[in-house]
């Protein structure tokens, strides 16, 4: 019975989790701590990477003790990372040089805008398949080096690392200053605009475009392979797969062909649609970005929406309002009222993702009347996480042609009935949430017992797939096409500047998409 | 006050004491200002301590008023936030015993589904949540109704019958709930519809009271033995998920 377990790690955005899953893919254990975020200056968000890894290592043996487990019950560490958020450390003391900027952050909007007006930008973004905006981590890199008194020097010299949350997890977990290993997963790296999306390697013009130094920069890995083995924390037991979170969500809800699709509710929420070996761009403001890659297996690659603002803008009701106490009671007080009373709310709290890609965009909220209650408020945030499915969605059908039968969602927020239903309703669409929400962590388990050979092939974990829960659109279409309309309306104001009419969005988004698509 | 017990009383002045200074406050500060003995005072605030009425943030540190005050009066768990905490341990739960999943609430005199975690078979089905079931005629209800110490025969009308098995005697009911409470889980075989069984166990909170009860529902084949009773087996799954999700609400996040 030994090496029963795999370990899923993980780290997201408020919190880490460590989660014990047995070879049925079920949850055996699970331990959870949120870490501190830091919000120096308006736009600016931060992490402490020292804290999240004394949390990771408190949480590991918690969640063994749960299951009374040891190290030997434990086949493989897998690890998902929320993506893009950047820290630089020492490499002989591991001390970051600054705290670890997230992907939320919007310091270096100046920078992108600036560098988007680069003759060489379109070919940047030809090169790595994205388009310009401070949500990768190339600037945030950057900013980093421009801004710690001496960094570059020292990066130059080799005496600093780069990395994302799963690269600086993995050169803790193996060792640090001693003989750490200092990689990255391919999924990872595509989202720094750093990596050439074709060949997946570090692209030499990309580098000196965004102007640092290649000696700072992990080694690019498949994304299910045998890293190394823990020296830390789970002495001896082998770290098998690294994804960011929302690769490893897809593959958690067992998207491994092309054409399956899933969204993840959380934080932000993104929808994945696999495509296979194939790099398919977007003329609808979508992103290409890597989806996994096992050892000795060509890439796959996925067509992405996303959405910075969903899970979040339930916090900011709990939090900045402090109309609910907990983040699920927003559905206690939307059901209070039984429509949003003519109000909508544009979360562009750091501009617009996907499909606009504005970070001129700022929130507003329209229809505001004295007829409006904070159960309406509560029904808009609500709404307003499925109108941006709504638009996200639009633009893969626009893309690839194919209508979607139904959506596989998951993430926190699949907790929320009223939401689910809504969305359905929405999109007109059957909304289906697996056995399993946790699914990032699942991916990651699945991933890491690939590796490891607890699993034989892909295929044989589509039988632990099972529906929990089921949402059937119930809406009528003349009420949807309204509503859906005073939405979009909601999204032009959001706008800084004059609002434009729908047709030059659209154009606008084809801008970055013929960026994209000119091979 | 006749007949006024004296450490309730210093109790409640304690817990007064410490309402009115949100900042914590010591051992010696508190039997200084009720003018109690420090080994009184801390005997009482050790009792407090344990059923969760005052919290401290390190052994040997200052006091103030725990969560668990809250939950006690007006302050009952919002079902969504209910259904938030235990969905990872439902799913677990449906995927161990391969049954479909329910936690149940008490509302008014009925056992209201608040969650429900499909069968994984993936045939079809229906979600089937706000669903009221009849508190005494299912496992969920049983166990809801041995969390409150207010049911006892006292009238002598008949419960609703659904099927021939159905309790319907305040009286037996009473002795079956007196069973559930002492063993922690309850079974029901055919009470509510032929055929059907559900097996329940009860999800506290901090302070130890039943909040809610989490189960699994399925054909009595299935269920049950050979003998018609609930596989040891599934109610183990259904005990321990309840106790992970009383854990989690004890401790997790907001
Ligand atoms: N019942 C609910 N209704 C609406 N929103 C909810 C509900 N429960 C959780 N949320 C929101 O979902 C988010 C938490 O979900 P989840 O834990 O999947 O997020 P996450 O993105 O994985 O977190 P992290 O950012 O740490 O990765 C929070 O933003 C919270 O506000
Ligand atoms: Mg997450």
């Amino acid at each position: 019975m030994s090496r029963r377990y795999v370990l899923a790690v993980d780290q997201g955005t408020t919190s880490t989790r460590a989660i014990l899953f047995d070879r049925s893919g079920r949850l055996v254990a699970l331990r959870q701590h949120e870490h501190e975020q830091h919000f120096p200056q308006p736009g600016w968000v931060e992490h402490d990477a020292s804290e999240i890894w004394t949390q990771l290592s408190q949480l590991v043996p918690a969640a063994l003790a749960d299951a009374e487990a040891g190290p030997g019950d434990v086949a493989a560490i897998g690890i998902a990372n929320q993506r893009e958020t950047s820290v630089v450390w020492e490499r002989a003391t591991g001390r970051p040089i600054h705290r670890a900027i997230v992907w939320q952050d919007t310091r270096t909007a100046g920078l992108i805008e600036s560098m988007a007006a680069d003759p060489r930008a379109a070919r940047v973004s030809e090169l790595c398949g994205l388009p310009f905006a401070p949500y990768f981590s190339a600037s945030r890199l950057r900013w980093i080096l421009d801004a710690v008194p001496g960094a570059r020097q020292r990066a130059v010299a080799g005496e600093l690392m780069f990395g994302t949350m799963e690269s600086w997890l993995i050169w803790n977990l193996t060792g640090g200053a001693n003989g750490g290993l200092h990689l990255t997963d391919v999924t990872n790296a595509s989202r720094s605009m750093l990596m050439n999306i074709r060949t997946c390697r570090w692209d030499r013009e990309l580098l000196a475009f965004f102007d640092v130094p290649a000696q700072v920069l992990p080694e690019i890995r498949p994304s299910i392979e045998r890293y190394g083995a823990c020296t830390q924390v789970l002495p001896g037991v082998a770290i098998g797969a690294a994804l960011g979170d929302q690769q490893a969500a897809l593959f958690g809800q067992t998207c491994f062909e092309a054409g399956e699709a899933k969204c993840t509710y959380g934080t932000g929420s993104f929808v994945l649609l696999n495509t296979g070996t194939e790099l398919v761009t977007s003329r609808h403001g979508l992103i290409p970005t890597v989806a996994f890659q096992a050892a000795g297996e060509p890439v796959r690659y996925a067509l992405e929406g996303s959405i910075a603002v969903t899970g979040s803008l339930v916090q900011w009701l709990r939090d900045g309002l402090g109309l609910i106490s907990s983040a699920p009671e927003i559905e206690t007080l939307a059901r209070t009222v039984g429509d949003n009373g003519g109000c909508y709310i544009v979360p562009a709290f750091a501009g617009l993702l996907a499909p606009h890609w504005r970070s001129d965009a700022r929130g507003v909220i329209t229809g505001l009347t004295s007829y409006v209650t904070s159960g309406h408020l509560a029904r808009a945030v609500l709404e307003a996480t499925a109108w941006q499915t709504r638009e996200v969605i639009d633009a893969m059908t626009a893309d690839t042609g194919l209508a979607l039968r139904e959506l596989r969602v998951d993430g926190g927020m699949t907790a929320n009935n009223l939401l689910m239903q809504f969305i359905a309703d929405i999109l007109d669409t059957p909304v289906v949430r697996p056995m399993m929400a946790e699914t990032v962590s699942l991916g990651a388990a699945y991933a890491s017992g690939l590796a490891v050979g607890m699993w034989p092939d892909r295929t044989s974990l589509r039988r632990n797939w099972h529906r929990a829960a089921e949402w059937n659109p119930s809406m009528d279409s003349a009420l949807r096409d309204r509503e859906y309309a005073n939405w979009q309306e909601a999204v032009t104001r959001s706008y800084a500047g004059p609002a434009r009419p729908a047709g030059e969005t659209a154009a606008r988004a084809g801008v970055y998409a013929g960026t994209l698509s000119g091979s | 006050m006749p007949g006024s017990i004296q450490s309730i009383e210093r109790a409640a002045a304690i817990l007064h004491l410490l309402a009115d200074n949100p900042d914590r406050l010591g051992l010696g500060e508190i039997a200084d200002t009720l003018d109690l003995a420090k080994t009184t005072t801390h005997g009482l605030l050790k009792t407090l301590l344990a059923v969760g009425f005052v919290e401290q943030s390190t052994v040997g540190g200052p006091y103030r008023l725990g969560t668990g005050l809250g939950r006690l009066a007006g302050d009952p768990l919002d079902p969504n936030a209910l259904r938030s905490r235990a969905l990872n341990w439902a799913d677990a739960l449906a995927g161990r015993t391969g049954e479909s999943v329910r936690v149940a609430v008490a509302h008014g005199d009925a056992a209201l589904v608040i969650h429900h975690v499909f069968r994984p078979d993936d045939s079809v089905q229906q979600l089937a949540v706000d669903v009221e079931l009849p508190l005494h005629a299912c496992a969920f209800g049983k166990v809801l109704l041995a969390g409150k110490t207010a049911f006892g025969p006292r009238q002598d009308d008949l419960l609703d019958s659904y099927t021939a098995r159905t309790v319907t005697s305040r009286r037996v009911l009473a002795r079956e709930l007196v069973e559930v409470r002492r063993r922690g889980w309850a079974g029901e075989v055919g009470e509510f519809a032929e055929g059907v069984a559900s097996i329940a166990a009860p999800i506290r909170n901090e302070v130890g009271r039943t909040v809610a009860a989490i189960g699994i529902a399925g054909s009595t084949e299935r269920l049950c033995n050979p003998r018609g009773e609930p596989r040891p087996k599934l109610v183990e799954h259904v005990r321990s998920t309840a106790r992970s999700v009383s854990r989690d609400l004890a401790t997790r996040r907001r």
